[in-house]
């Protein structure tokens, strides 16, 4: 196979899947929000909760109709780029992404609609069902990809002949062994990522002084569930590393820096892991504490990267790299969250304008991470694409080089515009701040044009 | 059974790319008339009357290309390399007409800039999925399980003619569906637009007709040979019926009517594409049994698409219901 086209492929599908993965987790995590202040406001009545599900709406939709189109291009994409694959893998994960779309994306779908335009039309019950199916949608959505991601990762419930595989179990398959612990790590990734949106977005308006009552309200909620999901996803992260020491122990490897096999691996702080002369240069350790983390006993064995010839490593500054952005900023988000508890506990939440402003840029963070968190898992991966069993290079569809290079061309610059335009029309919504309402204090139905209309718009 | 497993998915295939050609074919369709609209209003107006309903219509895309990798891997194998490139620009456009239902309601100056990225990725997803139609029913050479290159490649006079044919098509679909959910000048300009869009239909239909027997003896082996011929000639006689339908309907009190005859007219063009195609999941080389996935794949598969199915049919009927009767300026975005 031609090797240009093979990079080619490998890089569009990253930057693709890596933008795409962005705005799952933006809706995952909003529309989780958005269920809760609508629960909130069915049994309070309380006027702030409404205006703030209207806001988070428009924001909601704006994220939303990325998800759907840079999605779209994947579904397409594993054919068209991954075609050695397709035809690998698809007698055990093929149905995964049927099932993705009939239980998942037909649920959003439907019921997208009534939740962005449906409210005086279907009344409030009938409303608040339409935001549920749209989280549940995209969390089942979830489940089924990371199913397959998973699979790939560590293989299950199959046999194999003839470079084909066949399904053995389809429980297996599906539950395969590190399917629990990334679907827990990724939906607390992605429930993380939309709680820090409320939290910039709400901390802007405090550190600007504006809006001040929703501002209050919705800091307050989202500040409470960081500290409960922030340790979580600490906690869900080191099950997961220490799932794949079992599974994948050369990827951990390569995530600690670790070349040889020993007890008592030290903790690798910082280092330049040199792949020409396979070891870490510049390297600052902390001795045993490796092998206490991963194996919760201060000896024990931690397989090493040179346990497997130099071609069938990972890229291992890649991983090394991405995986300690991710845990750095997991912790930051910690503190971040605890200093919210601190100030709370002090009556300064709302008043410390440092913070809020601290908070206001604290956003971008968890999609950072889970970029990173994906770097990790995918190149840790490599060479393989089925880890043990199918090698990327056998995965590529026979694509001129030229073909992919004019795609990856246009994905760069289009998918650049189009966050462009996100953070413009986003920027716009926040600048213009939500529409406070104040009728009667209980839930009534919503006015067309009103609900729906667009900031900086005439409402009727 | 087993042996039934194909023919079941290759009718689900059928089902699922008649529900897109339809679903998104009107949807497309006025994306595709949108700047040829008189006023802003109607534009707004055309936009709403889709704006709840396209993620929908568009998930029978993405429905096809999926049941293609779990019910017939060879074919999503070989059958989207071989149009990378088509099929790479219909995804941009895609995403130009997608986002461009956000973002157009939320600009101001940038409008201009919107209702040329909704109008003119329609457009272009439109023609070139009539590209890859029209290189689909030319051939697609496969040695050993692997894709080697279309028969003719995918820029054609053939092709052009498939993929303008589709353009028009879809306009007509859009422009019946204005006549049906919408009133004032926006369904006037529904009226004005189907005319054209229906005699280009036909004459584009017409030349693929003619066209392809010419080119494919298999094809002509097909509509000519007995005992086929004997009742082939249904369809074209009830496509003719139909056309005049929806002429004669146009400036009717029955405003539902060109639509639903216009899909009537869709659903026989696409009869006539899977008698001629059958049974060839990729025509000419390979057959719906031979781009299987395995028995147990496809069995698990069909479990659930029997039971599922359903009931995503019935909660997008709920969803249609929910937004039924005419289009009103200051429902959706904007107003
Ligand atoms: C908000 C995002 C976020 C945060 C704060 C963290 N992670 Fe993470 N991590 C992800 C988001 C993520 C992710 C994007 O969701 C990944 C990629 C694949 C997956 O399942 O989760 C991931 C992968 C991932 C892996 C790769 C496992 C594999 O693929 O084999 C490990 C070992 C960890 N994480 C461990 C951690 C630890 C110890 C953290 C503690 C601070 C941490 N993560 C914080
Ligand atoms: C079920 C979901 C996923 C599937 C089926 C999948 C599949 C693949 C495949 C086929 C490749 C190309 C072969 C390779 O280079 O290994 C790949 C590479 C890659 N994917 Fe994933 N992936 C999934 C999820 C993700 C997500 C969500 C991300 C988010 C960032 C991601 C990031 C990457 C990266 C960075 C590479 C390039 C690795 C390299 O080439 O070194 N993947 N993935
Ligand atoms: C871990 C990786 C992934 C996760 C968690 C994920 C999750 C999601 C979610 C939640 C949505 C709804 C998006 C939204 O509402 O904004 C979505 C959209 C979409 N995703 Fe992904 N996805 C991942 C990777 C992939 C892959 C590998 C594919 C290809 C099969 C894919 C195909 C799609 C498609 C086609 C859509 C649009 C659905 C529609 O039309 O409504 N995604 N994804």
């Amino acid at each position: 196979m031609n090797p240009g086209a093979v990079l080619l492929s490998r890089v569009q599908f990253a930057f693709t899947i890596g933008f795409h993965i962005l705005w799952p987790a933006y809706t995952i995590g909003v529309s989780g929000f958005i269920v809760l202040l609508n629960i909130l406001w069915l049994r309070t009545g309380r006027a702030v909760y409404h205006d703030l599900l209207r806001f988070w709406i428009h924001l909601f939709a704006l994220g939303f109709a990325m998800g759907v189109v840079t999605g779209v291009v994947i579904s397409y994409e594993i054919g068209m780029n991954w075609g050695g694959y397709a035809a690998a893998v698809s007698n055990v994960i093929g149905p995964f992404f049927t099932y993705e779309v009939m239980t998942a994306f037909f649920l959003e779908a439907g019921f997208i609609g009534i939740m962005l335009f449906g409210m005086d039309r279907v009344g409030q019950g009938m409303h608040f069902v339409s935001c549920v199916m749209v989280a549940l949608g995209a969390l089942v959505s979830a489940f089924w990809i990371l199913a397959a991601n998973s699979w790939m990762q560590t293989p299950a419930g199959f046999t194999f002949a003839d470079g084909k595989f066949q399904i053995a179990s389809w429980w297996s398959a599906i539950f395969n062994p590190s399917f629990p612990y990334r679907f827990a790590h990724m939906v607390t990734a992605a429930y993380i990522a939309g709680d820090f949106v409320v939290i910039g977005v709400m901390g802007f308006y405090l550190w600007r002084g504006r809006h001040l009552e929703i501002a209050k309200t919705g800091f307050s909620l989202a500040m409470w569930i960081a500290l409960i999901l922030t340790p979580l996803q600490i906690f869900l992260g080191d099950a997961h590393g220490r799932n794949t020491l079992q599974y994948q122990p050369i990827k951990v490897a390569a995530m600690e820096g670790d070349w040889d096999t020993k007890r008592g691996q030290p903790l690798v702080v910082f280092a330049w892991p040199d792949m020409a002369a396979q070891r870490n240069q510049y390297e600052l350790a902390i001795p045993k504490l490796g092998s206490l983390i991963l194996t919760h006993s201060w000896d024990g064995l931690v397989e090493g990267l040179k346990a497997v010839p130099p071609a069938d490593q990972p890229p291992v500054p890649y991983v090394f790299y991405a995986f300690r952005l991710m845990v750095g900023i997991g912790v930051v988000i910690f503190l971040i969250a605890l200093a919210g508890l601190v100030l709370r506990l002090l009556r300064r939440l709302y008043d410390t304008r440092p913070f809020a402003a601290l908070c206001a840029f604290s956003s971008p963070l968890p999609f950072l991470a889970i970029l990173c968190g994906w770097t990790v898992t995918e190149v840790g991966r490599q060479p393989y694409v089925v880890y043990g069993y199918l090698r990327t290079a056998d995965a590529v569809s026979p694509l001129k080089p030229s073909a992919v290079a004019t795609s990856l061309a246009l994905f760069l610059i289009v998918y650049s515009a189009l966050l462009l335009a996100f953070f413009w029309y986003a920027t716009r919504i926040v600048l213009h701040g939500p529409e406070i309402e104040h009728p009667a204090e209980h839930p009534l139905a919503v006015r067309p044009g009103k609900d729906s209309a667009p900031a900086g718009q005439p409402a009727d | 059974m087993a042996h039934d497993l194909p023919i079941f998915f290759a009718i689900a295939m059928a089902f699922g790319v008649t529900m897109y050609v339809i679903s998104d074919g009107f949807d497309l369709g006025i994306g595709i008339l949108f700047l040829l609209a008189p006023a802003e209003t109607d534009r707004d107006l055309m936009m709403n009357s889709v704006a709840p309903i396209w993620d929908g219509n568009e998930t029978w895309l993405v429905f096809g290309g999926t049941l293609l990798i779990g019910a017939f891997p060879v074919a999503y194998a070989t059958v989207l390399p071989a149009f990378y490139l088509p099929l790479a620009l219909m995804l941009f456009g895609l995403i130009f007409r997608g986002v461009a239902f956000e973002y157009r309601f939320r600009a101001t100056a940038g409008r201009r800039v919107w209702d040329w990225a909704f109008s003119g990725g329609s457009a272009l997803a439109a023609f070139t999925q009539g590209l890859v139609l029209g290189s689909y029913i030319d051939g697609i050479i496969v040695r050993n399980g692997v894709f080697v290159g279309a028969t003719h490649g995918v820029l054609t006079g053939f092709t052009v003619v498939t993929g303008l044919g589709l353009l028009a098509g879809y306009a007509l679909l859009g422009a019946t569906w204005l006549v049906m959910k919408t009133g004032g000048a926006t369904q006037a300009f529904g009226r004005k637009a189907a005319g054209p869009s229906l005699a280009l239909s036909l004459i584009f239909l017409l030349v693929i007709s003619v066209w392809t027997p010419i080119d494919h003896p298999f094809v002509a082996r097909r509509w000519f040979g007995a005992p086929q011929i004997y009742y082939l000639w249904v369809p074209p006689v009830l496509s003719v019926a139909a056309a005049y339908g929806i002429w004669r309907s146009l400036h009717g009190e029955r405003e539902a009517l060109p639509f639903l005859l216009s899909i009537v007219l869709f659903l026989l063009a696409l009869l006539g594409l899977g008698i001629t195609l059958w049974p060839y999941a990729v025509p000419y080389s390979v057959t719906f049994w031979q781009a299987s996935s395995s028995p147990p794949t496809q069995e698990f598969l069909a479990v659930g698409t029997v039971i599922i199915v359903p009931i995503i049919l019935a909660y997008l009927a709920y969803a249609h219901r929910v937004f039924r009767g005419k289009t009103q300026a200051g429902t959706g975005y904007g107003g």
